[in-house]
């Protein structure tokens, strides 16, 4: 008897927590996002009207932003791709007995906090950082650019900040293409590139699929680099949020918000891994 | 091209297709340190910038001291907000392991009704935007009169740290061989003794790892915190706040420090494990 009953003891209470300080909380926010301010009431009161007007008034007013967070976070997910997919490649398969040491070196930087290396960053290109005079000294870029405060400083921030999520799994899945295949598709005349296309990068599509979600999931909803290294040009919809909630006290277009871009991003997600056919992630 | 000519006209080769040759060669190895370079480079920079002589406002390099390194809590604020964010973390990291853990065995051990609705459960939390689960948390306690502070801090860490410990553990128990069990159930260990005397040794690396993993997550994160602390300053959020008039040099102390820690206990990992497995 015992036996049937054993899984869904160690589930209670670890799944209690998450009913209460998850689920209940998404739900929460969905009766939220339909209510409206008290007829006068403070502000920050509101009442329940169902109102799903808030979403299409919540989003047209923020659209801009919205695409902002996509676009921005699809660049910053692709960079990421092309600057880690060599890296978790040459630590598979080129570094040999040092291939613990790589990896370690990877992870490394993001013992820092991401704050700290976000404000570094900021200094690194602001005025008084070393690249700017280097790169105008060369005439890459005119006396007036600026780096910081543009969309450029935003990107790559993102994706210097979630590249270990990029790294990891691609190694991962790349660690584990048997090197024999490689030489089969060798030995079959073909040469580095059609083994590419043919053998290494379908073995390693888990490693992309599960790389590429942790990087856009993040990257979407943040408002961090937006914040530090952009500028009100370049805000996201997380930065919208954040000020809904803490500076207007406007709580049902930003639960509005929130629900929004939760729903966009689960529908591209469940699109996503349909279409790269990989199920399991968890 | 410009190796045949080359090949045709002077029978040494010349530095260009030399230089072109060793490239080939060692393009792999110049892209792991161009690739390393850039990942190193804000770490290099917050360490030079901790020797900084800067007294408040750490943006422009003005002399060298040891004084940040000497006296870490030379900014009062900064040793708070760290207090702040070990206590969260080491709060979050036992509750979060404890719980992760468990659901990795109920999942990874068990057979039961409603395991991928569970996998599922597990996997939501890690595909939604932080700013969300932030914002969703705040609404709660803010609907059952909850102050946002110390506990719902904790509280909202745990939420999404239990996760990251069940997909963590999940995959050590997954990569154990299972004859290890069979064997001693042989030798007539039962159950209990099985699971305390093989199984659990088995999977504590693993559940190391999650620990370790859920305490950096949540001694990290601004996000969610930011949404739930109320007045609680923890580390990330004092760098965030203190960024636009420039962060005290203390500050790159103690992230150069966290560094440094980290990078210790993980080689230390290592090398424990490479004895073990001699």
């Amino acid at each position: 008897m015992g036996k049937i009953r054993t899984p869904y003891l160690l589930l209670l209470p670890g799944f209690g927590f998450l009913f209460v300080f998850f689920i209940l909380p998404i739900l929460n926010l969905a009766q939220t996002s339909t209510q409206t301010p008290v007829g006068g009431g403070d502000t920050g009161q509101y009442e329940q009207t169902f109102r799903f007007q808030n979403y299409i008034d919540a989003f047209v007013e923020n659209k801009e932003q919205f695409g902002r967070s996509f676009v921005y976070a699809l660049i910053a997910t692709l960079l990421a791709l092309a600057i880690s997919y060599p890296l978790a490649y040459a630590i598979a398969f080129k570094s040999g007995k040092y291939k613990n040491f790589f990896l370690v070196l990877v992870v490394a930087p993001f013992f820092t906090s991401f704050l700290l290396r976000t404000v570094a960053w900021k200094q690194i290109l602001g005025e008084e950082g070393f690249v700017v005079p280097t790169l105008r000294s060369v005439g890459i870029i005119s006396e007036s650019t600026t780096l910081t405060s543009t969309a450029f400083a935003v990107v790559m921030g993102m994706t210097y900040n979630f590249l270990p999520f990029m790294t990891l799994p691609l190694f991962a899945s790349i660690d584990r293409i048997d090197p024999r295949t490689l030489e089969a598709s060798g030995d079959l005349y073909a040469n580095g590139f059609t083994t590419f296309r043919k053998v290494t990068l379908p073995l390693s599509m888990p490693g992309v699929v599960a790389g590429t979600l942790l990087t856009f999931i993040p990257a979407a909803g943040d408002y961090v680099n937006a914040a530090i290294l952009g500028s009100p040009n370049t805000k996201m919809i997380g930065n919208v949020i954040e000020s809904r909630y803490f500076k207007i006290v406007d709580y049902p277009t930003a639960a509005a918000l929130s629900f929004t871009l939760m729903a966009a991003i689960l529908i591209l997600v469940t699109v996503y891994i349909r279409k790269a056919g990989t199920e399991e992630l968890v | 091209m410009s190796k045949k000519i080359a090949d045709a006209t002077i029978p040494t080769i010349p530095l260009a297709a030399q230089f072109q040759r060793w490239f080939g060669r060692n393009l792999i190895r110049v892209y792991m340190v161009l690739a390393f370079t850039y990942l190193f480079i804000p770490v290099a920079y917050t360490f030079a910038f901790s020797f900084n002589d800067s007294g408040k406002s750490n943006l422009i390099w003005k002399g060298f001291t040891l004084d940040n390194w000497k006296n870490p809590c030379g900014a009062p604020e900064v040793c708070n907000a760290l207090a702040n964010s070990i206590k969260i973390g080491l709060l979050a990291t036992i509750f979060s392991t404890i719980l992760g853990t468990m659901i990795a065995f109920a999942i990874g051990r068990h057979k039961f009704k409603g395991r991928s609705t569970s996998n599922l459960l597990i996997f939501l939390p890690m595909a939604t935007p932080e700013i969300v689960l932030g914002a969703s948390l705040l609404s709660l306690f803010l609907v059952f009169k909850i102050n946002p502070g110390f506990w719902p801090t904790v509280i909202a860490h745990v939420m999404f740290c239990i996760s990251f410990v069940v997909v963590t553990v999940k995959a050590r128990i997954a990569s154990l061989d299972p004859r290890l069990e069979q064997a001693a159930m042989d030798l007539y260990a039962n159950e209990f003794q099985t699971f305390r005397r093989v199984t659990l040794p088995l999977v504590a690396p693993g559940i190391a790892g999650a620990a370790l993993l859920a305490f950096s997550l949540s001694f990290d994160d601004f996000i969610i915190t930011n949404f739930n602390s109320g007045t609680v300053i923890t580390f990330p959020k004092f760098v965030y706040t203190a960024a636009a008039r420039g962060i005290p040099a203390q500050a790159n102390v103690i992230g150069s420090g966290m560094f440094f820690l980290a990078l210790a206990i993980v080689i230390a990992g290592q090398f424990i494990n490479r004895r073990k497995a001699r």
